[in-house]
């Protein structure tokens, strides 16, 4: 099922990449004063639930122009391969939603932020969804 | 106000997701398959993002508040409970089959692989799934 396309190893770019994300996190505490990740950002970005949940869809809003602007700014299209099986595709995104919820953050919240605060309980979330993610695809793409 | 700077944060987030390649599922997949095709790219922007996350915070936590909020709202929880074990669990099985955590997943959106259009609305199902398993266990407990 894994699509096992080898992608080249991009250790600037993807630097590059990684300090942007750090300083839109940055910018985030330095004007609302919250933690950028962005399962808490998805969960807070409707009326219902929060007062302040105007800027979380706004901020979503930024995500997903993204690669708009990046397309039109560089007028060629943005390369990714999704995985085609939509039955699996749908267990991982219930998995993915439920546990970035039940486990109060994902790469972003407990990855970027929580490690940046130095906090164990974050750096513990991430030995965790780490360590499940390797198995998970250590079983789907060597042993199934 | 904060609409725009949310939408900008977002923006610039995304932004770096896609300069990271970070917005390609086959390449996170690739980074969690040690024993195959394995691609360290993730772990530089890990780094990258982190890193400038701490300095960052360093610098912005000198205020007294945010610029547009009132307060800075940093989790303060140290206790690793069972909810933080699943949900970082079952959120790193999700993420190994799919190769997509939420960030990314809302910047494929405009890009609409079949497996995102799948992957974006179960994620949000999910979320909303364990937002009402946590609301009726705290309700739970004020009640007793």
């Amino acid at each position: 099922m894994p699509i096992e396309i080898a992608t080249p190893f991009t250790p600037i770019a993807s630097t590059i990449g990684g300090i942007m994300i750090g300083l839109s996190a940055v910018l985030v505490m330095a004007l609302f004063g919250r933690i950028a990740g962005i399962s808490g950002i998805t969960t807070g970005a409707l009326p219902m639930r929060r007062d302040d949940w105007s800027w979380r869809f706004a901020f979503v809003a930024g995500l997903i122009a993204a690669p708009l602007l990046v397309q039109a700014v560089t007028g060629s299209p943005v390369v990714q391969t999704v995985p085609g099986n939509l039955a699996a595709m749908a267990l991982a995104g219930l998995f993915v939603g439920f546990g970035t919820v039940k486990g109060a953050g994902c790469t972003s919240g407990h990855g970027v932020c929580g490690l940046a605060r130095l906090s164990g309980r974050s750096l513990a979330a991430v030995t965790i969804f780490m360590a499940t993610a390797f198995a998970t695809v250590f079983i789907l793409r060597h042993i199934l | 106000m904060g609409i725009v700077f949310g939408f900008l944060a977002g923006l610039l987030f995304g932004v770096g997701l896609i300069v990271a390649g970070m917005s390609d599922p086959a390449k996170v997949l690739n980074f969690l398959d040690v024993f195959g095709s394995f691609d360290p790219s993730l772990a530089f922007v890990m780094g990258g993002a982190a890193i400038t996350t701490f300095v960052g915070y360093r610098l912005v936590w000198l205020r007294e508040k945010p610029l547009l909020f009132s307060d800075f709202q940093i989790p303060r929880r140290s206790d690793i409970d069972s909810d933080l074990v699943i949900g970082a669990a079952a959120f790193g099985v999700g993420w190994g089959i799919g190769g997509f955590c939420p960030g990314p997943a809302w910047t494929a959106l405009p890009l609409s692989a079949p497996g995102t259009l799948v992957f974006l609305p179960a994620m949000l199902a999910g979320m909303a799934l364990a937002t009402v398993m946590k609301d009726r266990k705290t309700g739970l407990a004020s009640s007793s």
